[in-house]
């Protein structure tokens, strides 16, 4: 499968340079008395594959949905390509292509129908995004499974299908929400090498929150979030560097106090 | 289309907001994706013929002889219990329908498909009030079907009443789907909402104008007259029974107005996330 966020023979732009492709300036965030968040500040540069590192629970999906603007941060600023989230948030939310964790799509719904429901709430014409579509599904070999409702594909497909439709609109930033999380080996190594694809070959930037070590991969930046605290960001090396550790398995365990991890899964 | 324009070819830094045409492209696919979903359940269809057509066919049939109906406005002469219930009928398939949006809304919400509307760059009130229309839309077709089985009843309107009842069925399915939408946004799991719809729904269908004349409910009871005259479902009601007979009643006409802008309003501030009741769950974050 090889994605495509937009033609092969377009030329970057230098326009992403201009700001970083998200910024998180001292964001907190609480479940009443209970913080999920505590004042994190990181900043992701453009067309860079970013790795956010936490346990269940370390607040990773409560920075997602900030991000995406489902919530405000209580205190902090949040900014994609320079627009704040909260202020303008339709010219950061139009940036920004999201998986979400939990499944999405409509089961009840074909895969086009779902997609034309995506194109339609960007904005997007039925004509330019029935091109859009058949061109992303011809991507990923799913172009059989079309007519098909959502209900009858596999959890991989499901994910794929989800990756196009976050990448219909031509988003700068890609955000993935442990997007491998309930698929089998084979499935996740294609999306995470994909997803690599994209941030080389089109320079999109992308966030890919996981718990799982052996998704780093070759992450341009890792960022490491514990209890709701950001405790390392970095790339891997300045992360070992950092911790003094030699792999990022202990740089982790130190960070995180975890002593007991499964080293061989990769699951913290 | 590069990497520095945007969908409509325009420059990315020089995106001044959407375009007209494109907002009707983000609410016909609001719409279109509501109406698939009904088509999907078809069993839905039905039972929101079954209910009102059961109320008229039984219920109505068993109290024509117990409740009488003595000539009031809009009625020119003596109507069969039939007739007169038809309004409140018409009614009761909106505020089941309203409620029905509503929880697919919350199961939207827990099935995280109300995230995708939600991140949608348009605004988010335009967003709920597409949402909204599209419920309302699927409602009316529900009416028609229903005032079309009730025409072979017996029950029926002038021609022009057929035309007028439309904007006040609209009007109607508005408020009761703008409620439906901030009891949605108050509702933190798919389980409450059966309660909250047993205490949302009869209430407002028994205490209102939909099965007996206000005069009968005052000379039984002043205090549930009261109630009666403080329930907005009893407008709605009444708004549709005049504009059956293509007369307009402007009481109620202002009075669901006010409370559909009220209550639209505040589903609009609930589903706000800086200033909405929904930054208070955690349900909508998944897990932490």
């Amino acid at each position: 499968m090889k994605l495509q966020s937009r033609s092969p023979e377009t030329p970057r732009t230098e326009e992403r340079a201009a700001a970083a492709a998200l910024e998180l300036a001292s964001v907190s965030y609480n479940y009443g008395q209970r913080k999920a968040l505590d004042d994190v500040s990181f900043a992701i540069e453009p067309s860079r594959f970013t790795v956010l590192l936490g346990l269940n629970g370390a607040g990773k999906t409560t920075l997602f949905s900030l991000v995406s603007h489902l919530f405000s941060p209580r205190t902090g600023r949040i900014r994609v390509f320079g627009q704040d989230i909260d202020r303008n948030s339709g010219q950061a939310l139009r940036r920004l292509g999201i998986v979400f964790q939990a499944r999405t799509l409509d089961l009840d719904l074909t895969v086009r129908q779902n997609l034309l429901y995506h194109a339609a709430l960007h904005g997007i014409g039925t004509r330019v995004a029935r091109q859009r579509i058949d061109e992303l599904l011809h991507s990923i070999d799913l172009s059989d499974r079309i007519e098909e409702k959502v209900r009858g594909l596999s959890g991989g497909q499901v994910r794929r299908v989800e990756i196009i439709r976050a990448l219909l609109h031509r988003p700068s930033l890609l955000l993935l929400d442990e997007a491998t999380v309930g698929l089998d080996i084979k499935s996740r190594a294609t999306i995470l090498k994909d997803i690599r694809a994209l941030v080389e070959r089109d320079g999109i930037s992308v966030l890919w929150a996981t718990h799982l070590i052996d998704e780093i991969g070759q992450a341009d930046q890792v960022l490491v979030l514990d209890k709701g605290k950001l405790v390392a960001d970095g790339p891997v090396a300045t992360i070992l560097s950092n911790t003094g550790t030699e792999t990022i398995n202990q740089a982790f365990s130190k960070l995180t106090g975890i002593t007991d991890m499964n080293v061989r899964g990769g699951r913290p | 289309m590069t990497d520095a324009t945007d969908v409509a070819g325009l420059p990315r830094e020089k995106w001044t907001g959407f375009t007209t045409s494109q907002y009707i492209v983000c609410l016909k696919g609001i719409l279109v994706r509501e109406w698939l979903r009904y088509l999907s359940q078809k069993e839905r269809f039905v039972s929101s013929l079954v209910r009102p057509l059961l109320w008229l066919f039984i219920f109505a049939a068993g109290f024509r002889q117990v409740l009488g109906v003595s000539i009031i406005p809009p009625y020119e002469t003596y109507v069969l219990y039939e007739v007169y219930i038809t309004p409140g009928l018409c009614g009761m398939i909106l505020l089941f329908s309203g409620m029905q949006s509503s929880l697919s809304m919350v199961y939207d919400r827990e099935m995280g498909n109300m995230r995708i509307l939600l991140v949608s760059p348009f605004p988010r009130w335009y967003l709920l009030v597409s949402k909204l229309l599209a419920g309302v839309g699927v409602s009316l077709l529900q009416v028609y079907a229903f005032l079309a089985i009730a025409w072979f009843w017996d029950v029926k309107a002038p021609v022009a009443g057929y035309v007028m009842i439309l904007p006040a069925l609209f009007l109607a399915g508005l408020m009761l789907g703008a409620l439906g939408m901030l009891l949605s946004s108050l509702v933190k799991q798919l389980e409450n909402f059966a309660g909250i719809m047993n205490f949302v729904i009869f209430p407002m269908y028994f205490a209102s104008s939909a099965l007996y004349p206000l005069w009968r409910v005052q000379e039984s009871s002043p205090l549930l007259y009261k109630i009666c005259l403080l329930n907005p479902f009893t407008y709605a009601v009444e708004l549709i029974r005049f504009a059956f007979y293509a007369r307009i009643e402007w009481t109620s006409l202002v009075v669901v107005m006010a409370v559909t802008l009220a209550l639209l309003g505040a589903a609009i501030l609930a589903y706000n996330p800086a200033r909405g009741l929904t930054v208070r769950k955690q349900d909508m974050g998944g897990s932490q």
